[in-house]
């Protein structure tokens, strides 16, 4: 997984709330079997039917922070909804509040999740309707985010933030307790079902 | 002071614990399916890792599953190609697979508990979100993303941090006609779809302690369409009941230390939950959705509310959006409101009670003109126990469609879908924008409302016939 410190780029001003994975990336891009090439699938009912959304908006081109409204990532724990988001070029994703699988999902991915107050996303919104090319920096050493003389900390476990800032991955963190697993799993009841292939 | 039932099962499974990082868990049951696994596979062959425990791991063909030719290759090449990399893995690590045509087959969520191997006490964990359906049997169960699905193939753990608890008591009688499927949406209703956010739920009180087994399933089933990381209901007689026998249930001298060790797992009486809610179920009618989020919606005797109405900004914008998706004007009667499809089916609403719900609403009526119903078994023992009992027959004399078990409908990952501007009856979990197909609409119902829907032509109770 790639290292996340501190990022600076533009940013998307996505008006809604309750953006469901279903949104994000609509099912039919699940039948894929590789874990890369999802953009195409980004919001894909909207940028088609909708002219005016957001991502077909050419002043918003390259932007690389999403900005959204609350509960972003509802419904479907599909990570593609985060591979989605990755591959489209975005790097964070700013909302008043998170689905649980979707931010966990994010936070292994690589791509960070910032929680911030419902008005503070509402300045931030105004502020890149009024100058799309507004320079926002997310800060996970500092946990702020920073644009146009504004300065907000964001909440993130200092665990997460470590694992992030360094990008180990998760699995080779809990091989390193092969001892307490084994001896858990001599522990286990008896009873529990098991399916041998 | 006492632990609720979601602390014990989780202080139960914990392998390492250590200040400023999250709990390792023990998982007792990983259950697959084609469409969250084929990365995470993948991510093992690239780092050389093993599936550490292949015995506790389980997969099933369900998603991508045609409901029609289940015994002919899939047409859909992309489709195809993804259920044919599933045998592959599974194959390649190990891994027992229920395919198509299997008579074990199934919704990944229906064949664990009706297999026995869901049980009290255990941790579960599936790829997919609805995995709290399996916490009605006072297991942990979870939905977990394609990376942690990676992660519990490595290693049979998973690191998490512990949620909080909330308590949601349901008392009163349910009135007649009132379903498992109408309290769990008149839940979310009152709690909003971010409702359970960061939340492990039990759901208590006399209604659930009455509910069958697979009642208890529907309820649990849409915990995360509140937001909820889980859903449970303490394990009692009805619950030993039920497994008692099954195939993977335990024996003999097991079953009793395994009842034994069931029923300690109760909330204590002195424990104290993080969150309530509560709600009086014999103030409730049957539910149904107007909108695009399973938290939009209002009794069946109700009109499509007016967005003006709502306080909230952001609510009421979503309630305007809603509408215009719906093509739906406030204030028209829920009843008037046309479909031109009812499904009944999912792993909501897919099982044995359910079919026998809707048959019973059909039997001796037939499918409006103009109306197509698709009957979808969660399971092929489903689907078999169903034709024992002779629901087939009245299903197709009243011009339903029989067909063969899988997701089906509920997602539209496979030939039934919704067409662009279709309106359905449903008894899946979501009704999000395009969800059973692109331009669909979909209204969330219970069975009962499903069958008598499709008598009807517009949505309607059995009551209405
Ligand atoms: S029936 Fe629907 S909700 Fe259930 S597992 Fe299948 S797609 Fe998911």
């Amino acid at each position: 997984m790639d290292k996340f410190t501190v990022h600076t780029g533009t940013a998307v001003p996505l008006r809604r709330g309750n953006v469901d994975t279903d949104q994000i990336i609509p099912a039919v891009y699940l039948k894929r079997v590789t874990r890369t090439g999802f953009e195409d699938g980004l919001f894909h009912a909207w940028r088609i039917n909708e002219p005016g959304f957001v991502l077909n908006q050419p002043q918003y081109d390259g932007a690389s922070i999403l900005v959204a409204g609350p509960d972003f990532g509802t419904g479907s724990s599909r990570e593609h909804a985060v591979w989605a988001l990755v591959d489209y070029g975005f790097r964070a994703v700013v909302s008043p509040r998170f689905a649980d699988i979707f931010r966990g999902n994010s936070l292994k991915a690589g791509l960070l999740t910032v929680e911030l107050a419902e008005k503070i996303v509402q300045r931030l919104w105004d502020d890149i309707e009024t100058d799309p090319t507004t320079q926002v920096t997310v800060d996970l050493v500092e946990r702020q985010v920073r644009w146009s003389g504004e300065v907000h900390d964001f909440e993130l476990d200092d665990y997460t933030r470590w694992r992030l800032l360094e990008g180990f991955d998760d699995i080779g963190l809990t091989l390193r307790h092969t001892d307490a697993v084994t001896e858990y799993e001599s522990t286990r009841n008896p009873w529990l079902p098991s399916v041998p292939a | 002071m006492g632990k609720t039932l979601a602390e014990k099962l989780w202080e139960s499974h914990v392998v390492h614990s250590a200040a400023g990082e999250p709990d390792l868990l023990f998982i007792d049951m990983h259950l697959v399916h084609e469409v969250t696994s084929p990365q995470a596979f993948d991510g093992l062959r690239v780092a050389g890792r093993p599936v550490h425990r292949p015995d506790l791991t389980l997969a099933t063909e369900d998603h991508n599953v045609p409901t029609q030719d289940i015994f002919k290759p899939i047409a859909d090449p992309v489709s195809r190609i993804q259920v044919e990399t599933l045998r592959k893995n599974c194959a390649d690590f190990g891994v027992r697979l229920y395919p198509m045509g299997d008579a074990e087959q199934g919704i990944v969520h229906v064949i664990g508990p009706q297999l026995g191997i869901t049980q009290p006490g255990m941790t579960i964990v599936c790829g997919d979100s609805h995995t709290s359906t399996h916490g009605a049997f006072g297991a942990l169960a979870f939905g977990i993303g394609t990376s942690q699905v990676e992660h519990v193939l490595a290693t049979q753990t998973l690191p998490m941090d512990r949620p909080k608890t909330m308590a949601v008591t349901v008392s009163g009688e349910p009135p007649a006609g009132v379903t498992p499927k109408d309290v769990i949406l008149a839940v979310i209703a009152q709690t909003g779809t971010g409702g359970g956010q960061g939340f492990m739920v039990e759901y208590r009180g006399e209604v659930f302690e009455r509910m069958s087994m697979e009642g208890r399933m529907t309820v649990c089933n849409m915990s995360i369409e509140w937001g909820a990381r889980a859903g449970m209901i303490a394990p009692d007689e009805t619950t030993f009941a039920y497994l008692k026998g099954r195939d993977h249930s335990p024996q003999g001298k097991l079953w009793d230390a395994a009842v034994e060790y069931w029923t300690s797992l109760r909330t204590d009486d002195d424990a104290e939950f993080d969150a309530e809610v509560t709600l009086d179920a014999s103030t409730l009618t049957p539910f149904v959705t107007w909108g695009t989020n399973p938290g939009q919606g209002a009794p069946l005797n109700s009109s499509v509310p007016d967005p003006a109405s709502y306080e909230d900004d952001s609510e009421r914008v979503a309630a305007e959006k809603a509408l215009q998706y719906m093509g739906l004007t406030a204030g028209t009667p829920l009843r008037d409101v046309k479909v031109d499809t009812v499904f009944v089916g999912s792993c909501t609403n897919g099982r044995i009670e359910d079919l026998r719900a809707a048959a019973q609403v059909i039997e001796g009526r037939s499918v409006a003109d103009g109306v197509r119903m698709l009957v979808v078994p969660g399971s092929m023992r489903v689907r078999a126990q169903a034709e024992a009992e002779g629901l087939d027959a009245i299903f197709t004399a009243a011009g339903a469609e029989w067909r063969q078990a899988g997701c089906s409908m509920c997602l539209g990952m496979n030939p039934d879908q919704l067409a662009p501007g279709e309106r359905s009856a449903s008894t899946s979990n979501r009704n999000f924008e395009g969800r059973q197909g692109k331009g669909g609409r979909t209204h969330l119902v219970s069975p009962l409302v499903a069958a008598a829907t499709a008598v009807t032509g517009h949505l309607a109770s059995p009551a209405d016939l």
